[in-house]
């Protein structure tokens, strides 16, 4: 196990290097960050200075060996526009992201797992129906209209919640966080639910396919016929088999729905890691976009990792499976 | 919770106390459309930094809404002679910390902006042309020039000045913090989180008198949707840059406001002229390379400006927003020609000119341009490739991210390239010179002259008026430069956009040409 985790991490590491390469590679390809950067009315020489002063005067792979050294030392260089280290201002803005993010996987799972089973458990009734048709909904809308729609209804019509911002944090081990006031509260439901929308149908679709397959099986038969009551066959029997792809799928879609909570992010004006991504892209702010993408990176292999883990608890068989492949 | 409980207690048991002759804060929340990338005044020369600092620094001279300069910590200046400027500085003036403006506060300011660490782009332009400060009296400075400059009252307009006292050693993060950010303007620095917000509070003891407003939020809403939204919800007061799409559901809604004016920003079509080649992604109809390069010749460039109707995209792709553009600022700005008038949209009188110039059948090219950069961008490459296809000329569209777009135009690679230009100083010279003078970048002529347009006749006239100091002789000069360019087509020039603010009743804005959104002209009405 040791061995196959240590070789797991070299493999990460790897990972992460070429993707520190391609991703420089892309960024430089973009174009040149001097022509948004530089007030267009400053003449030749300011932007001289400022292509020299931002160290853009070296060839690519010189700036990339800069980038790389620092990297070694966790300085993954400073932002062209904030004059800050760039992993800086990530880690400012990745706490509202990552609470958006577990907030909508709250509600996706909370919601998504007993709705599912409900509509596996009784396919034909109404409510099972009715549960399907609005996953389809879920799955098909496009994010931006929802979010859209959300905003109209609540903020506009309404005027129960607020419209964008995340409202006052409060400071929870050294971050803030907004979900401990009300105010927060209020900021936060509308964009978290906005992004569960879609994990929510997934995971609906998800747990009403394991769950009609799970109560044809012989175990469940065999433990209906002993006796068995019904809570425990489902919550035991039932469930616990159908939750190893469940976790596989809730630890890959977290890690997505935080690199991709973007959409999200700019209709609700969340000041998270997404917005300060599509930003940086507009204003061709380099470091900022390759530390994002590394952290990013970073974060999808830390998660794998986790889920890996996690599933071997479930299900003993994958503990043996995975040390049989490392040898 | 806990913190929430206690801070509203606090707020009870005060308001207990206060209820009776407490007025109730005059607070207002403004949605902008682009992030504030610092509050170190010299740090970056963008125009959002620069429209939010000048809420808490000020300049010697100011731009009104019209961008005519008017005294701030300034009260008057005027050239001795060619070479030297007398500026009188206002006195009394206070910074926010109490410590008394005088000219050692210019000085300083002076001496610090060229030297800001790692500015993306700095602020140098403006105080390169000073060689030497004098001081008289703490209210008395000379100026001296190398040359004869003109522009330095606008120049100057454009550089904020901060106080010696906290700044000697302050770095740019100091001004982020607030440690620094202390200056003389109307509103004190609150707080600044990049990509979020900018809280101020009014400075009451502003030598201009009290502001309607006790704490201003200006919150970064740069998707369009959001900031409509925020302005519906009543989350905020007032937006700027108000999509054109939903400019006609304000204007019918008694409970908002619209406010607008013609800009300092015109949008206009830069043609490949670097040399007598057939330009970049302009062929013949078979693919095959022409033989020479068209846009060198006027009667091209002419047909290409006339076949465009200029009032179609105004009314049916701006909803309006916009006005025919004929030089590279409206005529109410200073240098500009009245002579001028926007080409009449005539496409047969295109297809005549175009026969002329030995392209009978038209030829095929695309037009190339941004689609986030400016209002409507995308939309109004499609449509102006729709009018070129009606001329015979075979056109196809390709619009790309600001990012991408303006290296590869700067590099020469686009033959019709569809551009913005605002000019900042407020006057036609300085974009003659940018835009169409023959490039010389140590002279810094033509610095964005992406078609390498070149007429000696025109550098001519444009030379002589950035050295001449009287105002009313350098704009007769400056008109005519821009009647030679404009009268042989050196660019095409489309509209000049319309900038849009809303607000909701009982909120007035008073709009402006340089796109400023400015707290000081918010006002409440009744």
């Amino acid at each position: 196990m040791l061995a196959f985790a240590i070789r797991r991490l070299g493999q990460s590491f790897f990972v992460l290097v070429v993707m520190s390469f391609i991703v420089f590679l892309g960024v430089f390809a973009v174009g040149n960050p001097i022509e948004l950067l530089v007030n267009p009315q400053a003449d030749e020489a300011e932007r001289l200075r400022a292509t020299v002063a931002l160290g853009l005067d070296k060839p690519i792979l010189e700036q990339y060996a800069v980038f790389l050294k620092g990297a070694v030392t966790g300085d993954l260089g400073r932002s062209f526009v904030f004059n800050v280290p760039a992993i800086q201002l990530i880690l400012q803005k990745l706490p509202a992201t990552i609470e958006l993010a577990l907030a909508a996987m709250l509600i996706a799972v909370g919601l998504g797992i007993p709705l599912g089973l409900l509509a596996g458990l009784r396919p034909h009734s109404f409510v099972g129906r009715s549960i399907m048709a609005l996953s389809i909904v879920g799955f098909s809308l496009p994010t931006f209209w929802v979010g859209l729609v959300l905003i109209m209804l609540f903020s506009v019509h309404l005027g129960w919640l607020p419209s964008n911002g995340r409202g006052e944090t409060v400071m929870l081990l050294g971050v803030p966080v907004s979900f401990l006031t009300w105010d927060g509260l209020q900021h936060l439901a509308m964009p978290a639910l906005n992004l569960a929308l879609f994990k929510l149908s997934l995971l609906i679709r998800l747990t009403r396919a394991g769950a009609r397959e799970a109560v044809l099986q012989d175990y469940v038969k065999f433990a209906r016929a002993k006796g068995l009551g019904p809570r425990r066959v489902i919550g035991v029997h039932v469930l616990k088999n159908i939750l190893v792809p469940i976790v596989t799928v809730i630890g890959l879609e977290l890690g997505s729905v935080i690199a991709f909570a973007i959409v999200t992010e700019s209709i609700f004006a969340w000041p998270g890691s997404g917005k300060l991504l599509i930003d940086s892209i507009n204003l061709l702010d380099r470091p900022v976009i390759v530390a994002y993408l590394m952290v990013i990176v970073t974060l999808f292999i830390a998660i794998n990792f986790f889920v890996d883990v996690l599933y071997s608890m479930l299900d003993p068989r994958v503990r043996l499976g995975s040390a049989s492949t490392a040898h | 919770m806990l913190r929430t409980l206690r801070v509203a207690l606090a707020a009870f048991a005060l308001g207990a106390f206060s209820l009776a002759h407490a007025a109730p804060e005059r607070s207002v929340s403004i949605g902008l459309q682009a992030a504030i990338t610092s509050i170190d005044p010299h740090y970056h020369n963008l125009s959002p930094n620069n429209s939010m600092l000048i809420h808490i620094f000020e300049p010697l001279i100011a731009r009104d809404p019209n961008q005519k300069l008017v005294p701030a910590l300034a009260t008057s200046w005027k050239a001795i002679d060619d070479l030297t400027w007398e500026f009188k500085l206002r006195k009394n003036v206070k910074f926010h910390d109490g410590s008394a403006f005088t000219a050692d506060d210019v000085v300083f300011t002076l001496n610090r902006v060229p030297n800001v660490p790692n500015s993306p782009s700095s602020f140098a332009t403006f105080t390169k042309p000073i060689v030497d400060v004098k001081v008289v009296d703490p209210h008395t400075l000379i100026f001296k020039t190398a040359s004869p400059h003109v522009l330095l009252p606008s120049d100057l307009a454009s550089v904020l000045i901060v106080s010696k006292l906290n700044g000697e050693k302050a770095t740019t993060a100091d001004y982020n913090s607030g440690k620094a950010a202390i200056g003389t303007g109307p509103y004190k620095f609150v707080e600044y989180i990049q990509n979020q917000h900018v809280l101020l509070k009014a400075n009451y003891g502003h030598w201009a008198g009290e502001q309607p407003w006790d704490k201003v939020t200006f919150k970064i809403l740069s998707n369009p949707a959001a900031r409509v939204a925020a302005l519906l919800s009543r989350d905020v007061q007032m937006i700027e840059t108000v999509p054109t799409s939903d400019i006609a559901k304000f204007e019918k809604d008694a409970n908002f406001m619209l406010a607008d004016k013609v800009s300092n920003r015109v949008i206009y079509v830069h043609l490949w002229q670097w040399s007598d080649k057939s330009p970049p992604f302009v062929t013949a109809k078979d693919g095959k390379p022409l033989d020479k390069n068209p846009f060198k010749d006027a009667r091209v460039r002419k047909a290409l400006s006339m076949a465009i109707n200029r009032d179609a995209i105004s009314d049916r792709v701006m909803e309006k927003k916009s006005v025919p553009a004929a030089q590279l600022l409206a005529d109410t700005f200073y240098g500009t020609s009245k002579k001028l008038k926007p080409q009449k949209y005539d496409p047969e009188g295109a297809k005549k000119l175009l026969a002329e110039a030995g392209y009978p059948n038209g030829f095929a090219m695309t037009v190339h341009g941004t689609n986030n950069r400016y209002i409507n961008d995308d939309k109004i490459a499609q449509t102006i490739a729709q009018f070129y296809s009606r001329i015979g000329i075979d056109t196809k569209v390709e619009t790309l991210p600001a990012g991408t777009y303006f290296s590869r135009a700067t590099n020469g690679e686009f033959g019709y390239m569809l551009l913005g230009w605002g000019t900042e100083s407020g006057e036609q010279g300085s974009s003659l010179r940018s835009l169409l003078a023959t490039r010389n970048p140590e002279k810094g002529m033509g610095v964005n002259n992406r078609g390498r347009y070149s007429n000696p006749a025109m550098d001519e006239q444009l030379v002589k008026a950035l050295v001449t100091m009287d105002d009313k002789k350098r704009e007769g000069l400056i008109q005519a430069a821009a009647e030679t360019a404009m009268n042989d087509t050196a660019l095409i020039p489309i509209h000049y956009e319309v900038s849009t603010w809303a607000t909701a009743k009982g909120y007035r804005y008073t709009p402006r040409t340089d796109q400023y959104t400015l707290a000081m002209d918010l006002k409440p009405v009744k």
